[in-house]
């Protein structure tokens, strides 16, 4: 494969081509954001400019309303995972050790991940209601999935000779798990718990924005009715920053690979 | 047989749970004002379709995720070219369109609907834009890994820049290009059903929002089990299709 490619790595000497040209770029999308927000040829308030967008970030980061919001997500989010990914492990084992379960139940579970689970939500508000269960449901089933398919696909490559090894130790089914599955299956589920945080905060935020009286998605959603658009800009960046880091932290912890 | 089995056991199961949901309601246990019996749910699917135009409302749905999708794959395709045509740009935005993939663009409606409004704009800019990276980085990627040999052999013919994209460089890149396209028609479809729910305009989002919102039960559950039997379909086939072109 590495013969193969058609290109080679650039040249490194001081500041690089590549950093220069990303700057450039950057700036530049910024200059025609800004000549957007002055020229007046989009509805008035539609684009504001980046400085007053800058200003209401401030403001929201030193307002306690913001973080009475904020709370409640990441407690939805947080609570989301732990359900979403215990049952996402528990399934996965099953559906990759029984190779009979695997064959019967895994194609369901590969064919439901990718529908759209936000259409779920009207069940999830009737079952649960408008405050913050259906939300928490909404995320646990966003990230049950990546879970389930990342750890059955896991436990399939376990290596075979130590499962020999554990079983002429007698190991108790127990055991195999502790001693075997769980120590090769980190890098499985560092992966559907780093998938599953994005879908988590995407399936949470998303169901407060559509119906809910508190939370950061509520927040986006008021400055959208009262038409607030700098602060709703301020808050929508906030959300992709605080999933942005979400993704980044649970890297770093787990040390994936290839990040 | 034996090939057979797991398919039935699955399929058992599935009818074993919905065998005790009719059961549970049947017997007062669950209210079928929250969760309504199967046998509810199916006999609904009439008045979806004579009143609630259940047929249309799927065909406007694909259409839109087949719009969004294809000039997805159009400027897609276009923007894949260029990274891999030139180093400095690849090495410059590749990383950016991965994480651009990565990015809960969904979250963004309420801007797209400041923007462009409740219409069917909003629904396929958003799904286009969801559909794109992964045609981008799946055309770079293709193109990246065709054999040097290959493109050397077509030099040394003497090839046009045009004959050598369109004789050697699109076959050998076509395989990875499926794969793109698939993934792009995938995300597609998901965003579409997905916006069309949150901003209640157009197809089956809209559908499922609208009888949700009227309070219809059965017809919300038998709509939304319509989504969900269609996008396996959906995604059943096009895994299929790109199985069989990749052979061909």
């Amino acid at each position: 494969m590495a013969e193969a490619r058609l290109d080679a790595p650039l040249p490194r000497r001081g500041l690089s081509p590549v950093l220069l040209l990303r700057i450039a770029t950057l700036l530049g999308l910024w200059v025609i954001w800004e000549v957007v927000a002055r020229s007046g040829l989009v509805f008035e308030g539609v684009v504001p400019s980046a400085i007053t967008i800058a200003g209401a970030v401030a403001y929201l980061l030193t307002s306690p309303g913001f973080y009475w919001n904020l709370e409640l997500t990441l407690i939805e989010v947080g609570v989301s995972l732990l359900l979403g990914s215990v049952a996402g492990i528990v399934v996965g084992l099953v559906l990759g050790a029984g190779r009979f379960a695997g064959k019967a139940f895994e194609p369901y579970m590969h064919y439901l991940a990718p529908t759209p689970k936000i259409v779920f939500l009207p069940i999830l508000l009737v079952l649960f209601g408008v405050g913050p269960g259906s939300k928490i449901a909404m995320g646990t089933l966003s990230c049950f999935f990546p879970m389930v398919l990342s750890v059955a696909s896991g436990v399939r490559q376990v290596d075979p000779v130590l499962l020999r090894v554990g079983r002429s130790f007698h190991l108790s089914l127990l055991q195999t798990v502790r001693k075997i599955y769980l120590p090769a299956l980190v890098p499985p589920i560092a992966t559907g718990l780093k998938l599953g945080t994005g879908v988590a905060i995407i399936g949470c935020l998303l169901a407060e924005i559509k119906m809910s009286n508190r939370g950061l998605g509520f927040l986006i959603m008021q400055y959208y009715a009262q038409f607030r658009i700098p602060y709703m800009y301020a808050a929508l960046l906030i959300a992709f920053a605080i999933a942005a880091g979400g993704n980044t932290l649970i890297a770093r912890f787990l040390r994936l690979p290839g990040k | 047989m034996s090939r057979a089995l797991p398919v039935l056991t699955g399929l058992a199961a599935v009818a074993v749970l919905l065998a005790i949901w009719q059961g549970l309601v049947m017997l007062g246990f669950v209210s079928p004002l929250v969760a309504p019996a199967p046998s509810d749910i199916a006999a609904s699917f009439q008045t979806l379709i004579m009143d609630e135009d259940l047929i249309q409302r799927f065909l406007q749905t694909f259409a839109e995720a087949l719009v969004s999708a294809g000039l997805a794959v159009i400027v897609g395709t276009a923007i894949g070219w260029w990274l891999h045509a030139k180093r400095w740009a690849g090495a410059a935005f590749e990383n950016w369109v991965a994480s651009f993939a990565a990015a809960p663009l969904v979250l963004l409606y309420p801007l797209f609907l400041v923007f462009f409004g409740r219409n069917v704009g909003t629904i396929i800019v958003m799904s286009f834009l969801t559909a794109l990276p992964s045609i981008v980085l799946k055309t770079k990627e293709g193109l990246d890994a065709i054999r040097r040999v290959l493109i050397d052999v077509g030099r040394s013919f003497r090839l046009s820049p045009a004959q050598l994209f369109w004789k050697i460089m699109l076959p050998a890149a076509v395989p990875t290009l499926c794969t793109g396209i698939r993934l792009g028609l995938v995300y597609a479809l998901i965003s579409v059903v997905g916006i069309e729910f949150l901003i209640n305009f157009g197809g089956l989002g809209e559908l499922i929002d609208d009888l949700a919102q009227r309070w219809e039960i059965p017809m919300m559950y038998g709509a939304i089990s319509f989504v969900v039997l269609t996008s396996i379909c959906f995604f059943y086939l096009t895994e299929r299709l790109e199985r069989w072109l990749r052979r061909a």
